[in-house]
């Protein structure tokens, strides 16, 4: 029996498969504009950006009206505050995509420039990490999600490499710390994503085993 | 514009009209003999209603002021004693077939019951004639009561399991609820709420049983003077009507009118009071 | 492996409107079997302790081998789909389920670790113990609102006049209802509103020496804001007492209770904390009865 609960909860679902899409969208261009040093795509993102915060607020109406209406339980429960949660971290994920947008206009302007090689990597994680972890969690796939935990490790260790590389350079030569600095920033504009990406990912666990597995790490990560 | 949707049907409308006058014309054709009975007896019975009716004796043909008081406080008398003989056993029989009566040995109760409350009056008076009259050697007033109290009791019983099937079984289990015996739940809630449909009941049996003539005839017989003990002929106002009414004597005659009267009136009082109790009841019933 | 190409923006679109929500699965637990009884190591104390109890209506079985405990001064609820047998255990409490003719019960019901379903136990002195309330309200028509309380006592034979009239004020205020009545308790009970009236058949229950009360859904006949008053009754009564309650309405079985049991066709499906059954239930028919799927 279709429950009008499910109607309402597989549209929300695919509002949040769309901010998704936007935020992967968006990851991708924005380091595009720094590898290609073509500014085009970096307008795109500030579109996107738009876009993701109507979705921001949309969703987030769409499941109080969930949770005040059909009042909820068990996992119908924990799928909808799972949304909420998801939203925010969705939003955040957007929200530094920009900051990658911004850093990016302020090193194309310096001399130069040297792409270290993490970044390419850095990004197509960033970016299979959002996709996994929303899979998950709209398959139920408690599987998806704990690869996307194993894959945090390995951009926390890129975003370490490069952070020592810029520094290795910024200290040789001085000249070369604005760039540097930035190169840094947008290094950990994507290590934040991939936090999100985690965070979305102990989210879908949680919906599905109501475990809370959050700030646990050495558990979690198995 | 819009014509009228609800527009009254005319051969509808019509038929309801030929259906209320029927229904009317029923009840008027019901009425009139209800209507001629009282007319007939209020205006024969109505010279004679004085004083010396209700004071005085039955005195012979030809001397003035002959009542029928011993006739009245006769009927009373019997009615009381098939009261004390009828009303428990008909209330407890009821009680028990209402609350006790699932059983076979309920079912058979029920329709000797219904039997019994469908025997002619005069057979059970003749009954009565043979188990009392004839060991005690004489008419009496016992024997009528008696005879009486064989028509109370299926009457009461029945009534009574209607009433007490009546009260809800919420109250029942309420009751058992409270940590309370069965029998003391039946006693002190059932029958407690039921109590004045019980009244009823009894104010109605008596009622009828006052009105009957043939178990009389033979066990309490009659008696033109007052009532010397229960064990001797007593007068009773249904014999004393049929005597006066089969005798030769204009006098006599006027005076069973006058008898018949005063007995259709206690029928009314009586249902007027059963009426006013049941509505009383009501308010009370949320 | 997840794929770790870039993928074009369109392929994306297409792969976002073709993915669809699967359907929820249960709490990847192994299934427990209800729980059997045994009595808690923390510090609840078992009121009632019920085992192995089978009940029938004649031929027909209603209860098939219920087990759970009563802890004491807490809400346990009872919850399940019409005819799910839950009326049935609640009345099999207080033994009034042998009331009906046809009725019959094995197994074991122990109260403070006395078996009250032994031969030698007379069901009337368990329910003066073991109080019961009722869906309809039933307050006795031809008493008034203060003989109502006080019929308990009376029945039971306690005539003492200043201890009635002091327990009966004690259980009114005990419903939360002698502000309510104190100047017309000379009232005929059928006068009062639905939500008082079930109310005084609280107080009616607790002025004898009951320390348990069953419940057998009190607030399906009242209107919502007397079943709030009800509700807050009973968050003030477990303090004193013991209670169950059956309820078709789960949201209420929610708010009230500490723990709940959940029926499905005479059997006990599952028994637990209150809010893990309504957030992370074991068996998959407890979730899908809450969640709205059957029943």
């Amino acid at each position: 029996m279709q429950r009008h609960f499910e109607e309402e909860f597989n549209a929300l679902a695919q509002e949040l498969l769309k901010m998704g899409g936007h935020c992967e969208r968006m990851i991708q261009a924005s380091v595009k504009a720094l590898l290609e040093r073509d500014l085009t795509h970096s307008a795109q993102v500030l579109k996107w950006e738009e876009q993701v915060n109507v979705l921001h607020v949309q969703i987030d109406e769409a499941c109080m009206h969930l949770l005040a209406l059909q009042n909820p339980v068990a996992s119908d429960l924990r799928a909808v505050i799972a949304a909420l949660k998801i939203n925010n971290d969705l939003e955040r994920i957007g929200d530094q995509a920009c900051n990658i947008t911004q850093n990016t206009i302020d090193l194309l302007k310096s001399p130069g420039l040297r792409i270290p090689e993490g970044m390419a990597r850095m990004t197509e994680l960033a970016q299979s990490m959002v996709r996994l972890a929303l899979d998950g969690y709209v398959k139920r796939d408690v599987g998806l999600a704990e690869h996307v935990l194993a894959l945090e490790d390995q951009v926390d260790a890129l975003k370490d490499q490069i952070f020592n590389e810029e520094l290795a350079d910024m200290t040789r030569n001085s000249v070369a710390v604005p760039r540097g600095l930035d190169i840094i920033l947008i290094a950990r504009n994507l290590e934040k994503i991939g936090d999100h990406a985690t965070n979305i990912a102990e989210d879908v666990i949680f919906m599905v085993k109501a475990k809370d597995i959050r700030h646990h790490l050495d558990q979690a990560k198995a | 514009m819009a014509e009228n949707l609800f527009k009254v049907d005319v051969k509808r409308a019509r038929i309801d009209r030929l259906m209320r006058g029927l229904c009317w014309a029923g009840l008027a054709v019901a009425l009139v003999p209800l209507l001629s009975l009282l007319f007939m007896v209020i205006t024969r019975g109505w010279h004679r209603l004085d004083l010396d009716f209700f004071m005085h004796l039955p005195r012979p043909v030809g001397i003035p002021g002959g009542g029928m008081s011993n006739a009245l406080v006769g009927s009373i008398e019997l009615v009381a004693i098939a009261s004390v003989i009828g009303m428990p056993i008909g209330v407890l029989a009821g009680i028990f077939l209402a609350e006790y009566g699932d059983n076979r040995f309920a079912k058979t109760v029920r329709f000797y019951a219904d039997v019994l409350s469908g025997v002619p009056s005069i057979v059970t008076g003749i009954f009565a004639y043979q188990l009392v009259v004839k060991p005690m050697h004489g008419f009496s007033g016992l024997a009528g009561g008696f005879a009486l109290s064989l028509m109370m009791i299926p009457l009461i019983a029945r009534i009574t399991e209607e009433v007490v099937r009546l009260v809800p079984t919420g109250l029942r289990e309420a009751a058992l609820a409270l940590g309370v015996p069965r029998w003391r739940s039946i006693v002190s809630v059932v029958v407690r709420t039921a109590m004045s449909g019980i009244a009823t009941g009894l104010l109605l049996a008596a009622t009828r049983v006052a009105s009957e003539t043939a178990p009389l005839l033979f066990t309490a017989f009659n008696n033109q003077f007052w009532p010397s003990g229960l064990n001797q002929p007593t007068a009773s106002l249904t014999v004393q009507i049929f005597t006066y009414a089969i005798s030769p004597y204009q006098e006599w005659q006027d005076v069973a009118w006058t008898g018949a009267l005063v007995l259709l009136m206690m029928v009314l009082l009586a249902s007027l009071a059963s009426r006013l109790t049941v509505s009383k009841n009501r308010q009370i019933q949320l | 492996m997840p794929p770790e190409e870039p993928v074009s923006t369109d392929t994306m679109e297409k792969e976002a409107k073709q993915r669809t929500v699967a359907p929820p699965m249960v709490t990847a637990r192994a299934p427990q079997v209800p729980d059997q009884g045994q009595a808690g190591g923390d510090k609840d104390q078992v009121k009632i302790q019920v085992h192995g109890l089978n009940a029938w209506f004649g031929e027909k079985q209603v209860l098939h081998d219920v087990n759970f405990k009563v802890v004491e001064h807490q809400v346990t609820a009872m919850i399940g789909p019409s005819g799910c047998g839950k009326s049935t255990l609640i009345r099999c409490l207080n033994r009034m389920h042998e009331t009906v003719s046809g009725a019959e019960l094995k197994g074991s019901i122990r109260y403070e670790n006395q078996e009250i379903l032994a031969p030698d136990v007379d069901p009337v002195a368990v329910r003066r113990r073991i109080g019961m309330v009722f869906q309809k309200p039933t307050p006795f028509p031809t008493l008034t609102i203060f003989e109502n309380v006080a019929v308990g006592m009376r029945l039971h034979g306690i005539h003492d006049q200043k201890l009635v009239t002091a327990t009966v004020e004690r259980s009114l205020r005990g419903a939360a209802l002698w502000d309510e009545v104190k100047d017309v308790l000379h009232k005929p009970g059928g006068s009062l509103s639905g939500g008082q009236q079930q109310r005084l058949c609280i107080a009616r229950a607790l002025a004898i020496e009951t320390d348990v009360l069953l419940l057998d859904e009190p607030c399906s006949a009242l209107d919502p804001i007397s079943t709030a008053k009800v509700e807050e009754l009973l968050f003030e009564l477990k303090n004193k007492y013991t209670i169950v309650i059956v309820t078709h309405n789960m949201q209420q079985a929610a708010r009230v209770s500490e723990r709940t049991v959940f029926m499905l066709n005479g059997k006990l499906i599952e028994y637990g904390p209150t809010d893990k059954m309504f957030t992370a239930p074991d068996n998959r028919l407890t979730e899908d009865y809450i969640t709205g799927r059957f029943g």
